[in-house]
């Protein structure tokens, strides 16, 4: 471990104060278009309408609720991957929601992203090596032969692979080396935030623990901050110092970990977690089942009101007619419900 | 609630024996199903859980003998279902089995259900087919079956197609097409695995709810150890087509006997547990099907393995009563 990168990332802490990433009033809206020659809007996916969190340098923030809630197009929003509607994204000081391709370019070192896939997403044509080095090339910052081949050795062993497999393909890797490939190439560039997006759930699970450790030692050594998202609440529970919980394209409660987890207060983070079963058999006989009926409705047509109040056993008159704001506890939690106004 | 049905006692409704399942591949033979033997008692909840390609569903599916031939073959074994041999009987009698006194439910129900078909025609076709009942008569418990999955107006859904279904919904579809005819045995391939949690626990709990109301017996595929102590009686670990560990639920968790199965409780995080510890992972790969080990399939991942783990196959023997484990070790 050079003392280049750890010293680099101190530096760069150093250089702006508050948090690493401020997420204000976030919104992606895509628009449903029918015809085929001449196109028409007929609707919009509020995917994510109204998103606001922050994420400190070194912390991880876990992203999680059900399919289709917007936590991908939150990620891709923050690495400008996709355009957002409206809303401020302030990373490392400087607000990046407007940024063009060239401005962007810069940014794109400090902030990188883990995909779910480990079969799709690595170019089998490529060497592992290459898959790995592509971003110091693509960034002109892979210097002469000898200093690039010896980045590559050093981040392969980083997570925890030999440096001979760089001369080897994807196809001879299992999924979770595959995964690490994912995660080495996301490190080439000293970033001080990775967006994991599900980056253990394609994994066997006697192979999830190897990689929940390794995202945990990265970011011990290296001072990464890491935006978790996943759908599996246990292990979002292990790796997370805070946890943000969405519903329909909206943060409906944002705590820490243990808050959440002792106490959750929004009653679909409390449906979510009743939902989730622990494997013991002797604990689950005995635990009182709340099972909410209904699903997520579609992002094309959300209730009024409360998004949650069709499946919310503690829906009141007032949340079938107004919108709950996320309101801020003042103990590090924020709630958007009207049990909690 | 109790989840844990006392099982009901005499000889049990499913008795698999010895059974072999091979696929030719471009690797040579695999061995996807290794021997395997366990039993499912009438009523009872029986989990299959093991890694990706462990040989979970080809156990299923061999059950059912749906086994795709080339390139898999059934080689040897028995399936003595009811005091029949399900593995002689001819195609006829196989089908008539099949949607009738033992369904399946897969995990893709798109993949599963027919896109040009009404639910309706779906949900009422084994009916129609095993009991021989006209098609108005079909509707009418196909209607019956949709509302009991909590299909909300089924009445008015039984002529929409699959695609205007959730998949939570078709997951219920799957689930009441199981069980039009009343069947003895569901065998569950991952039925949930596809779905949210909210979703997948309402699913499990209608389907363990349904079961229990006309003591059908469950086969549960999963990979999930959460669904199992919340849903199983008893649990059938598989590691490299073969059995490592059988116990009841209770017992497993609370006394695993195989390396394998207490490295993967040792690995999961819980919803309840430490946090801030490292996990534990069970170190290496998963097995290479075409590439098996002489003695035990878990010995180069196993922290205890001795020579003889490496070279012997160990066989599956009691521990204690209902509780089996396939390992070398005292422990
Ligand atoms: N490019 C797009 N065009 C139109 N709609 C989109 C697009 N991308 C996403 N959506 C919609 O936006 C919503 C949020 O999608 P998103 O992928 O962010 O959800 P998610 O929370 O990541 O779900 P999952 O857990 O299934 O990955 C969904 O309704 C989705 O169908
Ligand atoms: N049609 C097939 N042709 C060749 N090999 C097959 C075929 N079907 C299954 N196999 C092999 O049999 C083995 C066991 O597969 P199986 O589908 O039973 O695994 P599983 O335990 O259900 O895994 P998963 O959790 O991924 O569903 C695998 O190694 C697989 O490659
Ligand atoms: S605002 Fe009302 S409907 Fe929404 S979660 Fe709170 S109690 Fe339930
Ligand atoms: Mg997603
Ligand atoms: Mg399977």
């Amino acid at each position: 471990m050079p003392d280049s990168l750890t010293t680099e990332a101190a530096a760069r802490a150093a250089a702006t104060d508050g948090p690493l990433l401020r997420v204000e009033g976030l919104k992606v809206h895509f628009p449903v278009m029918k015809g085929v020659v001449i196109q028409k809007q007929v609707a919009t996916v509020k995917a994510v309408d109204g998103v606001s969190f922050t994420l400190d340098r070194g912390e991880t923030l876990g992203l999680v609720g059900e399919s289709g809630c917007g936590k991908s197009t939150t990620g891709l929003a923050i690495l400008r991957m996709l355009t957002p509607t409206a809303g401020r994204i302030v990373f490392e000081g400087e607000d990046i929601a407007t940024h063009d391709k060239g401005r962007m370019r810069k940014v794109r070192r400090r902030m990188q992203m883990v995909y779910q896939d480990p079969y799709g997403s690595l170019d089998p044509r490529m060497k592992v090596g290459d898959i790995v080095g592509e971003p110091l090339v693509v960034h002109g910052v892979a210097g002469d032969r000898a200093a690039y081949r010896a980045r590559i050795a050093e981040l392969i062993r980083m997570v925890g692979l030999l440096p001979d497999m760089a001369e080897r393909y994807p196809h001879e890797f299992s999924g979770g080396q595959r995964q690490r490939i994912g995660i080495a190439r996301a490190l080439a560039l000293n970033p001080s935030l990775i967006i994991c997006d599900e980056p253990v759930s394609a994994l066997d699970v006697s192979i999830q623990a190897q990689v929940v450790n390794l995202f945990m030692e990265l970011q011990e050594r290296l001072g990464l901050a890491y935006l978790f998202i996943a759908h599996d609440l246990s292990v979002v529970r292990h790796i997370s110092n805070r946890i943000a919980v969405m519903y329909l394209g909206r943060i409906v409660e944002i705590a820490t970990r243990d808050q959440l987890y002792r106490e959750p207060m929004h009653p679909y983070t409390q449906a979510l977690m009743a939902a989730v079963p622990i494997p013991d058999p002797a604990l689950e006989a005995t635990r009182p089942q709340q099972i909410i009926s209904g699903e997520v409705p579609s992002a094309l047509r959300p209730p009024p009101g409360c998004r949650f109040h069709p499946r919310c056993p503690r829906a009141m008159d007032a949340c079938r007619t107004q919108d709950p704001d996320l309101r801020d506890r003042g103990d590090g939690r924020a709630v958007a419900c009207h049990l909690h106004g | 609630m109790p989840q844990h049905t006392q099982a009901a006692a005499g000889t049990p409704l499913l008795q698999v024996r010895d059974l072999v399942t091979t696929f030719r591949t471009e690797r040579g033979k695999v061995v996807a199903v290794d021997h395997v033997s366990f039993d499912v008692a009438a009523g009872e909840t029986v989990a299959i859980v093991g890694e990706s390609g462990s040989g979970k569903s080809v156990t299923a599916l061999s059950i059912l003998r749906l086994i795709p031939n080339p390139p898999g073959r059934i080689e040897q074994g028995e399936v003595l279902f009811d005091g029949r041999d399900l593995l002689k009987l001819d195609d006829a009698a196989i089908r008539a089995v099949r949607g009738d006194s033992i369904a399946m439910i897969f995990q893709e129900p798109m993949s599963s259900l027919n896109p040009a078909l009404t639910v309706g025609m779906q949900v009422g076709e084994p009916v129609n087919l095993h009991r021989k009942v006209s098609w108005a008569r079909a509707f009418e418990r196909a209607k019956e079956l949709l509302s009991k999955v909590a299909i909300p107006d089924a009445g008015s859904r039984l002529n929409s197609y699959p695609h205007q279904y959730s998949g939570g919904m078709r997951q219920r579809v799957m689930i009441a097409m199981a069980l039009a005819c009343n069947p003895k045995l569901i065998v569950a391939d991952e039925p949930t695995t596809a779905l949210d949690v909210t979703v997948q626990a309402q699913i499990l709990a209608l389907l363990k709810q349904l079961t229990r109301e006309s003591s059908s017996a469950l086969i549960l595929i999963t990979h999930d150890l959460g669904v199992v102590a919340r849903y199983a009686d008893r649990v059938v670990v598989m590691y490299g087509g073969r059995i490592v560990e059988t116990a009841p639920s209770l017992d497993l968790y609370a006394r695993p006997r195989h390396p394998y199965t207490r490295g993967l409780m040792a690995s999961i995080p819980r919803l309840d547990g430490d946090t801030g510890s490292r996990l534990v992972p069970i170190e290496g790969q998963p097995p290479d099907l075409a590439n098996l080990p002489p003695g035990c399939a878990f010995a180069p991942r196993c922290q205890q393995a001795t020579d003889r783990c490496r070279q012997e196959r160990p066989p599956l023997q009691a521990v204690s009563d209902r509780h089996y484990k396939a390992c070398f070790l005292d422990a």
